[in-house]
């Protein structure tokens, strides 16, 4: 799937453009049986999240009622139908990291970026969501932001974690 | 087939068989919920679970097949135990207020209750949070009622593959509904009401019409005229007790004049009158295509509310293949409130007509503004089967002991053909018989149809009928083979009716009807609406046609006269205004495009 969305990346795209990415990327996916997530999952990395036009969309080359895919976006928490943020910060709460104080790190952040859960920044920089497992419970606390993984982070530190996104 | 024991007791059972179907079969019933006969079954609800030896944990006996030297026991604490708390967990966010409920005493989740002996209700907490959808003029939808078996899902998914209904979001806040929080009016709902059908609790019914009814027999200044399809005289009984296929037409007509209606007709006189149009329709069609070469062939037919809003969501551009008879309900009450007003001396504005369907889909289509005349709704109430049922029980008639009545003159009188609309296949045969007639001058014999299967499409039927020795009139077809086609059911019919975009369709006409099995199994019919109770209402509408003096529309004498005195002829000018329309294109949400 990495190599997949890498291929068709591409920088400052029209909506039209991104579209038609999508429709590259359904085509390549539409025969294999339980695609849609799959997807679901590329088609917010293009388009950044997922309206209910992007959906309906995806419906109609899929040949799946709306209902269904709407059903799958809105069950996981992965994927969003509001407009997210530059960067998405995930914090961990599976067992572990809820253990060893994912819930503090959540507060910090809260206060930090002065959002609450599931909202973005005003200046469209960061999304903050929580996330179950990510598999990666021997480095717990564990927070992700876009596609890289903070290992035991210390909420102290959360401040000079954000600065490199600057 | 495997040998297995179930409670102690020896069985065998075929392999195919789940736990739950083989114990049904040796008399051993498991109390279960969600699951469906002859459908794929989800299996959400698990209070079918059973303790199966060498299992660590127990399995849901409506998933599991049966295999061999399986031991199985149904009825140990263990079982006894996990069914209560299920069900009592799945109370802990049910409104509970069943005693004004229109389910009360006939809800499959009270039943249930009674059959497990639940007498707490230990868990009281958050409750879902309500959504009550009652947008369209069909289908009231409240979530707060939904205990998530998802049983809707798979008729409305895998029955009618319309998917309209799915479950949305996740965990505590899951709920059954169209995408995006849309309500039932904006998307491409056929308001089947097949969701109505299985539906074991109150989220799914019908918008009440009785009490609009019951206001209009209030009306002294009001002539109240109903009329009853043909499948609804197969059915009601089932409400009062009796058999399935139990025919109740004479109780009925009684019952609906001790209700207060002044008048009682037949919408089998509609359904008549809709094949005499619908038939010389065709056949203008037919002879568009053989002399000038142009006509929209296949002719579809157009009874099926359902039906014709599935048609107008998914083709909009091939709407010229619809037929434009307006349905049989539709035709009789644009007549009662012209031909019939006449006859009587009461001005149409005092004449309210309400039309007791087996359907929810009608409830929609006499909203729709093209079905007016003169400034009139043709007919200004429907009620569902379950409605009138309701209806009889409020008004106090002991149902059972009823005399038998007769539908009032003239248009309470009916060949067999109209009455054939009840049943799938019933159109299609109907308008045979006077298609046959019309073009040969001679009636239309049983064995002269060819009937067969069409391959990988079973539920479709194909019907063939060779024109032979035909009158002057209709020599151009003379040793042609006129073929029909009969379904039910949407699932399919998108691929079914591809053959229209590209123009290879080898039918003449096509009869389609919106709910599996048609009328008598329509969305307002009484529940449960199972295999055994279609097939003994299906028989039901066949010995009312085979009892018939009178078999072909064409025979009717009641429409004969009615050509004679007010209509003229088929397709005429009166008709054209009367028993014709014409239809919408419709986009996915529903949007008129």
């Amino acid at each position: 799937m990495e190599t997949i969305s890498k291929q068709y990346k591409s920088k400052k795209e029209t909506d039209q453009e991104k579209y038609e990415r999508i429709e590259a990327m359904i085509e390549e996916y539409r025969e294999k049986e339980g695609s849609l997530i799959q997807i679901l999952h590329m088609a917010q990395e293009i388009y950044g999240y997922l309206p209910v036009e992007l959906q309906q969309f995806i419906a109609r080359k899929l040949d799946k009622p709306l209902s269904e895919v709407y059903g799958v976006t809105t069950f996981y928490s992965f994927l969003s139908t509001k407009p997210r943020g530059e960067y998405t910060i995930r914090v961990c709460m599976g067992t572990a990291c809820y253990v060893r104080g994912g819930k503090k790190i959540i507060e910090r952040l809260k206060e930090v970026l002065d959002i609450d859960v599931g909202e973005t920044t005003a200046d469209g920089k960061f999304t903050l969501e929580v996330t179950r497992c990510i598999g990666a419970c021997g480095l717990a606390p564990a927070i992700t932001i876009n596609d890289r993984v903070y290992k035991q982070v210390n909420p102290d530190k959360l401040k000079d974690i954000l600065k490199t996104y600057y | 087939m495997v040998n297995l024991t179930i409670n102690n007791k020896k069985i065998c059972a075929a392999e195919e068989m789940t736990i739950l179907e083989a114990a049904k079969q040796n008399n051993i019933l498991i109390p279960h919920f969600c699951s469906m006969e002859g459908i794929h079954q989800i299996g959400s609800c698990r209070i079918c679970v059973v303790e199966v030896e060498g299992e660590k944990t127990l399995q849901a006996s409506c998933k599991i097949r049966v295999k061999e030297g399986m031991v199985v026991y149904t009825n140990t604490e263990k079982v006894k135990k996990a069914r209560k708390l299920l069900y009592e967990l799945m109370l802990s966010d049910h409104p509970k207020d069943c005693l004004n409920c229109t389910r009360n005493q006939n809800c499959e989740f009270q039943r249930l209750g009674e059959i497990i002996q639940v007498s707490e209700s230990r868990f009281e907490g958050e409750k879902s949070k309500p959504d009550r959808d009652d947008s369209s003029p069909s289908i009231v939808r409240d979530t707060a009622k939904c205990i998530l078996c998802r049983r809707c899902v798979t008729v409305c998914n895998d029955v009618q593959e319309i998917g309209v209904l799915n479950v949305q979001k996740r965990g505590f806040h899951s709920f059954v509904g169209p995408a995006a929080g849309l309500p039932l009016n904006s998307v491409n709902c056929t308001y089947c009401g097949q969701c109505i059908n299985v539906c074991p609790v109150g989220a799914l019914q019908e918008k009440d019409s009785t009490q609009m009814v019951w206001n209009a027999l209030y009306d002294r200044n009001k002539r109240v005229i109903v009329q009853t399809a043909p499948s609804v005289r197969v059915s009601l009984g089932e409400e009062f007790g009796y058999e399935p296929g139990t025919v109740v037409t004479g109780k009925m007509v009684t019952a609906l004049r001790d209700i207060g209606f002044n008048d009682v007709f037949d919408t089998s006189f509609g359904a008549d009158l809709t094949v005499l149009e619908e038939s010389h329709e065709l056949l203008k069609r037919i002879k568009n295509s053989f002399l000038a070469k142009q006509a929209a062939l296949p002719m579809i037919t157009s009874c099926s509310p359902g039906w014709i809003k599935y048609f107008e969501h998914v083709f909009p551009e091939r709407l010229e293949h619809l037929s434009t008879c307006k349905s049989p309900h539709m035709m009789l009450g644009a007549l009662i409130k012209t031909y019939y007003a006449d006859k009587i001396k009461v001005n149409p504005k005092d004449i309210f007509v309400v039309s007791v369907m087996p359907c929810t889909a009608k409830k929609f289509e006499i909203t729709r503004p093209e079905l007016k005349n003169n400034g009139f709704p043709n007919v200004d109430a429907v009620l569902t089967t379950r409605e009138l049922a309701r209806m009889i029980k409020e008004a106090g008639i002991d149902f059972r002991n009823l005399e038998e009545g007769e539908f009032d003159t003239p248009l309470g009188i009916s060949a067999g053909a109209g009455n054939l609309f009840g049943a799938a296949g019933g159109v299609a045969e109907a308008v045979l018989r006077t298609v046959y007639r019309t073009v040969t001058g001679r009636e239309l014999q049983p064995g002269m149809v060819h009937i067969r299967s069409i391959k990988g499409q079973e539920h479709i039927k194909a019907l063939e009928v060779k024109i032979e020795n035909t009158v002057e009139e209709y020599r151009f077809i003379d040793g042609e083979t006129l073929k029909v086609a009969a379904a039910s059911g949407m699932k399919g019919m998108k691929a079914f009716m591809e053959q229209l975009e590209d123009g290879t369709s080898p039918y003449h006409f096509i009869e389609v009807m919106g709910c599996p099995g048609g009328c008598i199994n329509g969305g307002g019919q009484p529940r449960p609406s199972n295999e055994y109770v279609r097939k003994k209402r299906m028989e039901a509408v066949h010995s009312i046609d085979r009892g018939k003096a009178l078999r072909g529309s064409h025979e009717n004498p009641a429409i004969a006269k009615l050509y004679e005195e007010f209509l003229a002829e088929p397709l005429g000018k009166k008709s054209g205004e009367l028993l014709h329309t014409k239809y919408t294109k419709r986009g996915i949400y529903n949007e008129l495009i």
